[in-house]
């Protein structure tokens, strides 16, 4: 570590999206001189909230909070930096095109009762059986994953915990964990729930942002991990300004722990001397030293892009190349007039998250398209109006509507050049079945297909998650053996993003556990 | 070659150029398949094979070796980022022998790099590695093409080789150094056409001999073994067959994949791959050139010291120790490896072995104890014989590196 004695940093942080920053802040922390290299002109990475029409702003990509676990934000201190949530608890409204939609929400399951009470109840026991899972599983699905193959003794504990763990859930449980851990969640939801609607919403969650399909492997998997990794809350929550205000908040935070944060500062590559890491050149040709670079930029362009393979062997290069990531996730903004009417629903119900996903099936159709490299025909849909709950968002009156849509595969064989307009009317039909006035009160449209997704938020692939979330890129294969403990094969890089376990979504739980091995490796 | 009208599951094995040549001399019809090719494994004694290689000159089809043209912007990054040795300073005109490893510092395959020009090589490998190779290409600005079936080539080994090439007319080749290639042309025989044969020469070899291997174009394949043939007559010239090029390749050392380490890309069962280290290659692998596959693992390997290495074996008797089990001692209870190749060798009249032995008997002078199974007349005796780790190569005569060589 001499070398860093004469350095201005420590530790350089590529990319300033929410793991980048909660790195950041916990080696600031740990007492590393931090220095947070962004791309862009904004922090946040995916989750930003920007402008999208005069005058109308929008979470652009992650739309919804509520994968962040409490412990986290706490430790973190966002409150004291300024988040507000201007919505929690948000209920979930399935839609249904005969106007006979279905709302459940957290703790309320009235509306459910009384459509089919066997639903409720099974929906109720479902629900605390996958609290009783994630109290089990989240030490291990949220720190860092086990090494298979060592005798080291931290990872024997890691792993003797999490037998220990799921021994103590009892029998029952423990075989039911083991049953379904594997299963596809079709199946799950044949054998519990009757109500189509209800089948379709919790597929929806077991697929959202995934290359999967409700009949795909592992997708039960999905959805634990989901719950677990929030600790069980599972509470959807809107910050105040959207996803932009909890990255901002999050860089003060970083700022306040002593951390340097510069925008407007791609990193070109990631410099290596005598096998170390040893600082990064940035794109206008400016040198950073540092011993210990973390990105948390996806696998494959902090490996392929900004490291290069000379510095890897094949082997490695070959399974960083095989990394699942290819994104099947559009956004559609829609700037509004007026609030638009959904035929059967309150003014009300419109504050929750809405869904057109009305059976397992339709997911499952709706998937179809993406293997064949086509867009979904009939699209899933996760729909938010986040006006409501944060009015300021757009001009006094107006409304936003953003629209996460399922799928649209990254490589379409179409071209995406030529299909982005069809494909944001066929989703405005698709809400158009809905609220049929809908299409009178757009104002102005942004759709932001994978290659969009790619190109803004530098995601290769454009894949929510960095990597797909499956069995084969889950814990200590994530993203590729031999990276999956945040550390690399380069001496000094480390890996903070969503492609690192436990993964996608805005959780910040990457950020945390690289910046302790960073610190626990300088040790 | 492959032809339309033959499809590939009627002809098995391909026909090298030199086939007809072969098959007319080849008394015992004995073929063997090497790389998808049909070989000779023996043309009329391994004895009398053996003496043309040492003591006159020998010709050896070795067209089945694995050919790939490796070029563009990145083709010595990328070499130089595959294989374990330095080849950054390998110029143009020069080869070099390399092995290339996986990502665990596990043995692929030896092979040689040409350096033909600036980002421009041949390497030239004992199996396919196209798989491999375009692997390792990921990230690098390079072309990666088979061209085995485009270029014949023979080995022309021996103490009076360089005589037998200047003899048919390749003016220059004494000029070679050791690892040494050129462009050279060869005179057409009266009446077999205009202009002369052209063809790349290097000094190089599986013998550890004097010797070199002509690259030529698949059509003068027969005009330059006819011509070689006919000088050769009153020179003891013969073709020869693989079992006598391994008998001289052991007293040379040198080490043969799937014989003295299975390839870590064949290694079903875990701990049967083998290291440069453990096989004695260390020479062959640079810390110190930047990163290559396999730098890490071979660093912490160092780092851990040795568990096995091959050693050559001095064996008592005459009776080769194929196969055999070695032991601490002659009481056979404790083993201690076993042999990967051996043979008696004619000239240095001793018993050799090339064997993977453990950790505590590789140092030289180190004893250990061959089983050696022996049939007398169809009854099998059992023999426990004393071996003793020597010094490799067994035999390395001087005319090897001699240039000019001895004009004989």
């Amino acid at each position: 570590m001499n070398a860093a004695a004469h350095t201005q940093y420590d530790s350089i942080v590529i990319g300033g999206g929410h793991n980048g920053l909660v790195c950041a802040t916990y080696l600031a922390r740990g007492g590393h001189r931090v220095l947070v290299l962004e791309a862009a002109d904004r922090l946040g990475g995916a989750a930003v909230t920007r402008e999208f029409a005069p005058g109308f702003r929008v979470s652009a990509c992650a739309h919804l909070l509520h994968l962040m676990p409490p412990p986290l934000m706490r430790e973190l201190g966002l409150e004291a930096q300024g988040l507000k949530l201007a919505a929690a608890g948000l209920p979930t409204v399935a839609l249904s095109e005969d106007a006979h939609h279905l709302s459940f929400g957290p703790g309320n399951l009235a509306a459910l009762a009384e459509r089919c009470a066997a639903d409720a109840a099974a929906l109720a026991e479902w629900q605390s059986l996958l609290k009783r899972f994630a109290r089990a599983l989240h030490p291990v699905l949220t720190g860092t994953p086990p090494r298979l193959g060592t005798v080291a003794w931290r990872d024997a504990c890691a792993l003797l915990g999490l037998g220990w763990r799921i021994r103590r859930l009892g029998r029952r449980d423990m075989r039911e964990l083991l049953r379904i851990g594997g299963m596809c969640v079709h199946d799950l939801l044949e054998e519990r729930f009757s109500l189509a609607l209800l089948k379709g919403a919790v597929a929806l969650d077991a697929v959202l942002g995934s290359n999967l399909g409700p009949r795909s492997p592992g997708t039960v998997l999905s959805l634990l991990y989901r719950v677990a990794a929030s600790q069980g809350a599972d509470s959807l929550t809107l910050p105040q300004g959207g996803l932009g205000a909890l990255s901002e908040a999050l860089a003060r935070a970083a700022r306040a722990a002593g951390a340097e944060v510069r925008t407007g500062s791609p990193v070109e590559r990631i410099l290596v001397s005598d096998d170390h890491v040893a600082g990064v050149v940035l794109c206008g040709g400016e040198e950073i030293a540092a011993r210990t670079v973390i990105s948390s930029a996806d696998p494959k362009s902090t490996f392929l892009g900004l490291l290069g393979s000379e510095h890897l062997d094949a082997g490695f290069v070959r399974r960083v190349t095989q990394v699942r990531s290819r994104g099947l996730t559009a956004k559609l903004h829609l700037a509004l007039d007026r609030l638009p009417q959904f035929r059967g629903l309150a003014e009300e119900s419109l504050r929750g998250r809405l869904l057109v996903a009305p059976s397992a099936d339709y997911v499952e159709r709706a998937y179809n398209h993406a293997k064949y490299n086509e867009y979904s025909r009939a699209p899933m849909l996760e729909i938010t109006i986040p006006t409501l709950a944060d009015p300021g968002l757009a001009p006094a009156g107006r409304h936003v509507m953003s629209v996460i849509v399922q799928y649209a595969p990254y490589t379409l064989a179409a071209g995406w050049a030529t299909q982005r307009t069809p494909f944001a009317d066929l989703v405005i039909d698709t809400l158009g079945a809905y609220a049929p006035q809908l299409r009178d009160s757009i104002r102005a449209i942004e759709l932001l297909a994978p290659p969009d997704i790619e190109r803004e938020f530098r995601i290769t692939g454009g894949h929510w998650h960095h990597a797909e979330l499956a069995l084969d890129q889950f814990l200590m294969v994530r993203p590729v053996p031999g990276a999956a403990q945040y550390q690399t094969p380069v001496p000094g890089l480390f890996l903070c993003g969503a492609g690192c376990h436990p993964g996608g979504g805005v959780m910040g739980l990457p950020g945390r556990n690289a910046a302790r091995q960073v610190i626990r490796e300088a040790a | 070659m492959l032809t339309e009208s033959e499809p590939h599951y009627r002809q098995p094995l391909l026909k090298t150029p030199f086939h007809e040549r072969a098959r007319e001399l080849s008394q015992l019809d004995s073929f063997v398949p090497w790389a998808g090719y049909s070989t000779v494994d023996v043309f009329t004694s391994v004895e009398q094979e053996y003496f043309a290689i040492r003591n006159a000159s020998s010709l050896y089809d070795l067209t089945p070796m694995v050919k790939y043209r490796i070029s563009g912007a990145d083709a010595l990054r990328f070499l130089n980022r595959l294989v374990t040795r330095d080849i950054r300073r390998l110029g143009p005109g020069r080869v070099a022998y390399a092995v290339w490893c996986d990502d665990a510092g596990h043995l692929i395959d030896d092979g040689t790099v040409f350096c033909i020009a600036p980002n421009e090589y041949r390497l030239c490998t004992a199996e396919r590695q196209l798989d491999w190779l375009r692997v390792s290409a990921i990230g690098f600005d390079v072309e990666i093409r088979e061209v085995t079936e485009e270029v014949a080539a023979l080995a022309v080994q021996g103490p009076t080789s360089a005589k037998l090439l200047k003899a048919v007319g390749l003016a220059g080749v004494e000029r070679l150094k050791p690892f040494g290639h050129g462009e050279f042309t060869m005179p057409r025989a009266a009446g077999a056409g205009a202009g002369a044969i052209p063809m790349m020469v290097s000094r190089t070899g599986f013998t550890g001999d004097l010797g070199y291997e002509l690259w030529m174009q698949p059509a003068d394949a027969e005009s330059v073994w006819d011509a070689l043939m006919e000088v050769g007559r009153t020179r003891a010239v013969r073709p020869v067959g693989s079992r006598a090029l391994n008998m001289v390749r052991i007293e040379a050392g040198f080490v043969l994949p799937n014989v003295d380490f299975v390839s870590a890309a064949h290694a079903l069962y875990l701990g049967t791959e083998r290291s440069p280290l453990e096989l004695g290659l260390a020479w062959l692998v640079d810390f110190n050139k930047g990163h290559f596959t396999g730098r890490r693992a071979l660093l912490a390997e160092q780092a851990r010291g040795p568990r096995r290495r091959l050693v050559g074996l001095d064996i008592e008797g005459t009776k080769p120790a194929h196969n055999a089990l070695l032991y601490t001692a002659r009481s056979g209870k404790k083993e201690a490896g076993s042999v990967t190749s051996a043979t008696w060798s004619p000239t240095c009249k001793r018993n050799l072995a090339l064997a993977m032995v453990e950790a505590p008997y590789i140092a030289t002078g180190s004893t250990v104890w061959a089983e050696i199974y022996l049939n007398r007349e169809l009854v099998w005796e059992r023999r426990m014989v004393r071996a003793r780790v020597v010094e490799r190569p067994f035999y390395a005569p001087q005319r090897r590196h001699a240039t000019p060589p001895a004009d004989f």
